[in-house]
């Protein structure tokens, strides 16, 4: 799976909408189950599932899944180089 | 990081709940979580298991969390393991820090939840930031001070908490600091800041210990087995008053669970042991006496902190059994006779050891214990074998072993199925009970008739009102009894208590004694008057005595002291289960006649002002009028 599909997974699970139904512009305006609480869970489960930390920056900017999948690729190839 | 087999599982579950193989799909998403046991995952589980409500046996109950912190990313983890412990939590979580004023308003949401158990999450920098940050600002003296008014109000809480709910309240103790703000300095006093925090934790101890279903939970100990420096994570403390990080939370949850399962009653009452790699090293029929690894040093010593661990669970009344696969005069040699040995076959329960199926022997081993299959923990080293269990009898707890055999004791403690929130007398002494039970069942075989040896056991039973003493155990036995039960109505030790005090309803306890030992306290009855009849609400016997004509005797003495009281019928339901079986004929036998029949049950009635209920004369009966144990 790539970094997206599994972001897509957990945003699905946390937002319980169907994996279908996310795409990268997908963000809070759009997903009415995501709040600031499943804000917080998306983070925390980001952390745990790709073993990186966020910035308090970097969780201000995810405001779309495009833009988190590209903060989490951006640190796993930092972590990985 | 998710394993290769992970993704297979998630589409496992998706595919047994389509094909409604509501058991396979339960055990799936259990292994599922237990692989991935994150955040990430958490929700699926969750959800799934709601689809498996009213499918698969699961015991609701209800927990407020009390916090001065951000619990709600726990929630779906806790969630997610209890319903892994066949538990469906719902969750109230109370206002941010708004711990103070939900317990002392008695019409808060905490109250208007009404809870089954009520955890206080509070931080030592929440409740005493100036013993926490600001420490070295106190004056001389200030820092005990501080700690007393901490305490205080802790105990204040917990008091104002009881007199307005039942529930049981689970405690957070304090913190210690990561850094003590004067280094090392701070243990060169005697009033240092650790102090003071110890002093606060060693108050709630004693606070708790006066409130009956008040129980504190280590939580400092909890910080510090995982590490101060990983388990807090500053950032998302300030970032969403989130203190603990991330790959935590699920030890948070877990420690949560210790206090649930018991709470639930969803406890083993025995663990079943393998053999072969799990109480030693190596196999005794390949590599004999001097080959198998047992012994103080590496790597026996693996095998050896397992079996402490085992006698550490007897301590708290938890029975032992072996369920292995070998030649039955190799093993019981090993048990008899090897010098590394912790365990001797005084400490098992029952023992099955042959070449038969493991789950034929796990049934064979409750039904020779009298214990349900469902309070059976199972340990084996073999992953087949432990598979085979589950799938065969899914009612038992397989307890899930690491590769490595040094794992394996901190497996069996961690396990909450093996916690208590109390000990009874009679949880330390049940292997004894055990021994003398095999005693007795040898003398039974000698005698002609049931009454020769009814008369040769020469039976004394204590029929007593309720102690402070033999409140819990009272209240334990409603809780665990499953078979020899008319009602099974659970009672916590609240309750109980207030029976007590209400005048018109009547709590006896029955302890039996034997000519081989003491079997303790094995039986409760609830009756309340109400006009001319009086009802037996509830009526329960330990399995341990069942057979022995002593509930003859303790239902002579309600219908005489019913009658007594001026009351003309007594009245009995028995309510059927899965498990209670032996009760059924239990008013039938006494001659009591069947007055209603409904979907529920059965009601049955005796006339006093015609009949009796003859004391068997077996059974010498001592009555004992509370207060004096």
């Amino acid at each position: 799976m790539t970094v997206f599909d599994q972001i897509r997974t957990i945003a699905s699970d946390l937002f319980a909408i169907p994996p279908g139904k996310i795409n990268a512009a997908s963000s809070p305006e759009n997903i009415e189950s995501w709040d600031s609480v499943q804000h917080l869970n998306l983070v925390l489960a980001l952390e745990e599932k790709f073993g990186l930390q966020l910035s308090l920056e970097e969780i201000e900017q995810m405001k779309t899944i495009g833009e988190v999948a590209k903060i989490v690729e951006g640190k796993l190839q930092t972590t990985a180089g | 990081m998710a394993t290769e087999s992970t993704p297979n599982l998630r589409d496992e579950v998706e595919r047994l709940l389509e094909e409604s193989q509501w058991n396979s799909a339960a055990r799936r998403l259990g292994e599922f979580w237990r692989a991935e046991s994150s955040s990430a995952v958490a929700a699926f589980v969750v959800s799934r298991f709601e689809k498996l409500r009213e499918k698969i046996p699961l015991t609701p109950f209800r927990l407020a969390i009390l916090r001065s912190f951000t619990v709600e990313p726990i929630v779906p983890l806790l969630r997610a393991e209890a319903f892994c412990f066949g538990i469906d939590l719902s969750v109230h979580i109370g206002d941010f820090n708004a711990y103070a004023q939900e317990i002392l308003d008695s019409e808060s949401s905490l109250y208007r939840f009404a809870a089954n158990a009520v955890i206080l999450a509070v931080q030592t920098g929440d409740i005493a930031p100036d013993l926490w940050q600001d420490y070295t600002h106190l004056p001389l003296n200030g820092a005990k001070e501080a700690g007393q008014r901490v305490s205080e109000s802790l105990e204040g809480y917990i008091g104002e908490f009881r007199r307005r709910s039942p529930a049981a309240l689970i405690a957070h103790n304090l913190e210690q600091p990561t850094h003590p703000a004067l280094g090392v300095l701070d243990a060169q006093r005697l009033a240092s800041q650790a102090e003071t925090v110890r002093q606060i934790n060693r108050d709630l101890v004693i606070a708790a210990s006066r409130t009956r279903g008040v129980y504190v939970m280590d939580y400092d100990a909890l910080v510090a087995r995982h590490g101060r420096l990983r388990w807090r994570d500053e950032r998302k403390w300030l970032l969403a008053r989130l203190p603990i990080a991330a790959d935590k939370m699920i030890q948070l949850a877990r420690e949560w669970m210790r206090f649930l399962v018991p709470l639930t009653g969803r406890t083993a009452k025995a663990v079943v042991v393998d053999l072969d790699n799990t109480l030693w090293g190596g196999v005794i029929g390949e590599d004999g006496m001097t080959g198998i690894k047992l012994g103080a040093e590496y790597p026996g010593a693996a095998y050896q902190a397992v079996q402490r661990a085992m006698l550490d669970l007897s301590h708290k009344g938890i029975l032992l059994a072996i369920c292995s696969k070998n030649n039955p005069d190799d093993a019981i040699e090993v048990l008899e006779k090897h010098p590394g040995m912790l365990l001797r076959p005084k400490n098992f329960a029952a023992m099955r050891i042959s070449w038969n199926d493991k789950s034929q022997g796990l049934r064979e081993i409750a039904s020779e214990l009298n214990i349900g299959i469902d309070s059976l923990a199972f340990l084996d080293d073999n992953p087949f074998e432990r598979e085979q269990v589950r799938g065969t009898l899914p009612e038992v707890m397989v307890i899930d072993l690491p590769q490595d055999p040094f794992g394996y004791a901190a497996a069996l403690r961690d396990h909450p199925a093996f916690e208590r929130l109390a000990l009874s007398a009679e949880d330390q002494q049940r292997t004894t009970f055990y021994a003398e039970q095999r005693e007795r069942a040898q003398a039974e075989q000698k005698f002609q008739s049931k009454e020769d040896f009814y008369r040769f056991l020469e039976q004394e039973a204590e029929i007593a009102t309720v102690t402070p003493a033999t409140l819990a155990r009272i209240s334990q036995l409603t809780q665990k009894t499953n078979q020899f039960n008319v009602t099974t109505q659970r009672y916590s030790e609240q309750q109980i208590s207030a029976l007590v005090e209400n005048p018109s309803s009547q709590v006896l306890s029955i302890r039996i004694r034997d000519r081989f030992g003491d079997h303790g306290l094995v039986g409760v009855s609830i009756t309340r008057d109400e006009g001319e009849t009086c009802e037996i609400d509830s009526f329960l016997l330990s399995c341990r005595v069942i057979g022995r004509t002593v509930e003859t005797a303790l239902l002579a003495h309600l219908a005489d002291q019913a009658a007594a009281r001026g009351r003309k019928r007594l009245l009995g339901w028995f309510l059927p289960t899965k498990k209670n079986a032996p009760a059924r004929e239990f008013y039938a036998q006494h001659g009591f006649e069947l007055a209603q029949q409904n979907a529920d049950g059965s009601l049955w009635s005796l006339d006093l002002t015609k009949q009796r209920i003859a004391a068997p004369e077996w059974v010498k009966v001592v009555t004992v009028n509370g207060g004096n144990d």
